[in-house]
């Protein structure tokens, strides 16, 4: 922030500035702020019946919910996979590479047919979970699934390039001053990666509370059961009640906000603590 | 120069305005915004429809479709969507045009005859082959160990009529709203998934094998045969159901705008007409012409309708009692 007045390589500060701001305004604060102000066509009293509802606390808690869990699979697992990508060289890696990204390019009513086609109970997964007892599709897991999926890429894209910077040199010295395997990992690579793995699990996480289209078609849409909060607001819709969805909308966002807000200030700290 | 460029833009666009106003007698465009399962009827009926135009108005006519849930569409609608006429799946969706926007007058559902809806539907349950539970009416549905598939009401159009026909049947079976709300909360009982729309309860039920029996618009359960197999499921005609009847209007505020009035109309009209109402029984919507009702009687089984108006007093009604937050489904489903 200091280094505003130093010349920079790109000139044009003010103009820049100018345009982000103009910019974000366009493409982020505007609709939001439309978005608010029609929750705001709501009295305070409605307000809080609409998002109190005990029908709209139980959505959040599964969107909420399934999206943490979503989000710590993704993170155990993206990084796994990130790693065997930098470090490894194996036939058909680029093709691997490749397939990370398909949940961001499978329209997501795909996806979550795809899924539910697998999970169901006749399905080609489901046939063998369904005798020992678990229940993936139409069932909360179902939902878990779907916002996995949907959050894989997240983590990957955001390990792998900071990954990529870190040398194998690093680990080599740290092992020749001593440190075992656990050590090395613990205190030199994690800390190194930390902000990275953080900034993906706030993507997934993020990503996976609005997600609706590959949701609906594998929860099975039970009311205080399996019914997430965007389903809930599409509900409302049907009823032409904008403001009851934008309500809704607005209680999904802030909570979406604080816990990106945390991260981010997580992140700070975790950065400047290595270093950074 | 930022200035001058503009200008130079608007100049170009009344240009070419003018230009489109000047072509537009010899050729006219419609938008008709539908529902879901209405595509390969109007496929069929559109290019009926600019034949006859040729030949009667020695117009050439281009009808474009849009199709996707009758709620979203009517949203749609309200939102801008410049549609010409709608042709959606209940009257409350059109209401909504009027309630939210004003886009037509509020008796829209008189200016057309059979309360505006030319074609008809009913609901009826589709069964695996040999109807191994054997169902054959709504009491079956609420017997223990049987799954219903049904998509959500809350969410889904179709859904309402069958939960509409499933509380007409018991009112008359057992005598009051008190009892046809018990069997309803049944029923409901029964269903293991909601789908939110029609087109995912089929895949439900067709593709993936869940549940008993499928409740379904009649000329869907149609399709399903032709879709996924004639032989691989049965269609069971209950006792009593309800008149769908699926209505259409003129967007007033739109015709006037796009000055498609008449052509909108008589696409309309053309609907009521013998081929159309041949088109619309062809493709499992029951016509309202008697004459053309005949020619169809081997497919449609006769079978008791109640309509929606003398039994709920009407979609705007019903909806209310029924289908608002905290309607009566939503206290089917409430925790006890």
């Amino acid at each position: 922030m200091r280094s505003i007045r130093k010349p920079s390589v790109i000139p044009g500060f003010g103009l820049s500035l100018g345009f982000a701001a103009f910019y974000a305004s366009l493409i982020v604060f505007i609709p939001l702020a439309a978005l608010f102000a029609k929750s705001f066509t709501l009295t305070w009293d409605e307000f809080w019946k609409t998002v109190l509802h005990p029908q709209a606390i139980a959505s959040y808690k599964l969107s909420l919910g399934a999206s943490f869990i979503g989000a710590c699979i993704n993170l155990v697992f993206g990084f796994i996979v990130a790693w065997v990508l930098v470090r490894y060289q194996f036939f058909g890696k680029k093709v691997v590479d490749a397939l990370v990204d398909l949940p961001f390019a499978l329209p997501t009513a795909v996806a979550g047919i795809a899924l539910t086609t697998l999970y169901a109970p006749q399905g080609w997964i489901g046939q063998f979970l369904s005798p020992l007892g678990i229940k993936v599709a139409y069932a909360p897991l179902g939902v878990v699934v779907a916002l996995t999926f949907i959050g894989l890429p997240f983590v990957v894209r955001t390990v792998q390039p900071v990954l990529e910077e870190l040398e194998k040199e690093i680990e080599e010295a740290a092992a020749s001053l001593g440190a075992g395997r656990w050590a090395t990992f613990r205190r030199i690579l994690f800390p190194a990666l930390l902000p990275a793995l953080l900034t993906g699990f706030a993507l997934a996480f993020a990503r996976a509370v609005g997600e609706y289209g590959s949701v609906v078609f594998i929860s099975g849409n039970m009311p205080y059961k399996t019914e997430i909060t965007p389903l809930l607001i599409v509900t409302k819709l049907e009823q032409y009640n904008y403001a009851g969805a934008a309500a809704l909308a607005v209680v999904l966002l802030t909570f979406s906000f604080v816990l990106l807000l945390l991260i981010n200030i997580l992140q700070h700290w975790s950065s400047k603590r290595a270093g950074g | 120069m930022l200035l001058k460029s503009v200008k130079k833009s608007l100049l170009v666009l009344t240009l070419g305005l003018t230009a489109s106003a000047a072509s537009w007698a010899q050729e006219v465009k419609l938008l008709n915004v539908s529902y879901d399962p209405t595509r390969e009827l109007y496929a069929e009926f559109n290019k009926a429809f600019v034949a006859h135009w040729q030949k009667t108005a020695n117009q050439k006519v281009t009808v474009s479709q849009s199709h996707g849930g009758s709620g979203k569409q009517a949203r749609s609608v309200i939102d801008g969507l410049a549609a010409d006429v709608v042709t959606l799946a209940l009257a409350y969706d059109i209401d909504a045009l009027y309630d939210e926007a004003k886009l037509i007058p509020e008796n829209w559902q008189s200016r057309l005859p059979n309360n505006s809806s030319p074609y008809t539907s009913t609901i009826v349950f589709v069964v695996r082959k040999g109807n191994p539970k054997n169902i054959k009416d709504w009491d079956d549905l609420v017997k223990p160990g049987i799954q219903v598939i049904t998509p959500n009401p809350k969410t889904s159009g179709g859904a309402r009529w069958n939960y509409l026909a499933a509380w007409a049947y018991a009112k008359k079976a057992y005598g009051s709203d008190e009892k046809a709300r018990e069997f309803v909360a049944k029923l409901y009982k029964n269903v293991p998934v909601l789908d939110s729309g029609a087109r995912g309860s089929t895949t439900t039920f067709a593709q993936r094998q869940l549940g008993d029996v499928f409740l379904s618009w009649e000329n869907e359960a149609f399709l399903i045969e032709k879709e996924f197999g004639v032989g691989k499921f049965e269609v069971i005609v209950p006792s009593l159901s309800i008149l769908a009847e699926p209505p259409v209007t003129v967007v007033d505020k739109n015709v006037e705008k796009n000055g498609t009035r008449k052509v909108a109309e008589a696409y309309l009209n053309f609907l009521y007409s013998k081929e159309g109402q041949e088109i619309a029984g062809k493709n499992f919507y029951r016509p309202r012409d008697p004459e053309v009702a005949a020619k169809f009687s081997n497919i449609f089984p006769e079978v008791k309708l109640v309509t929606i108006d003398e039994e709920f007093g009407g979609w705007r009604k019903a909806q209310t009692e029924h289908f608002s937050d905290g309607g009566i489904f939503d206290q089917i489903y409430q925790p006890q």
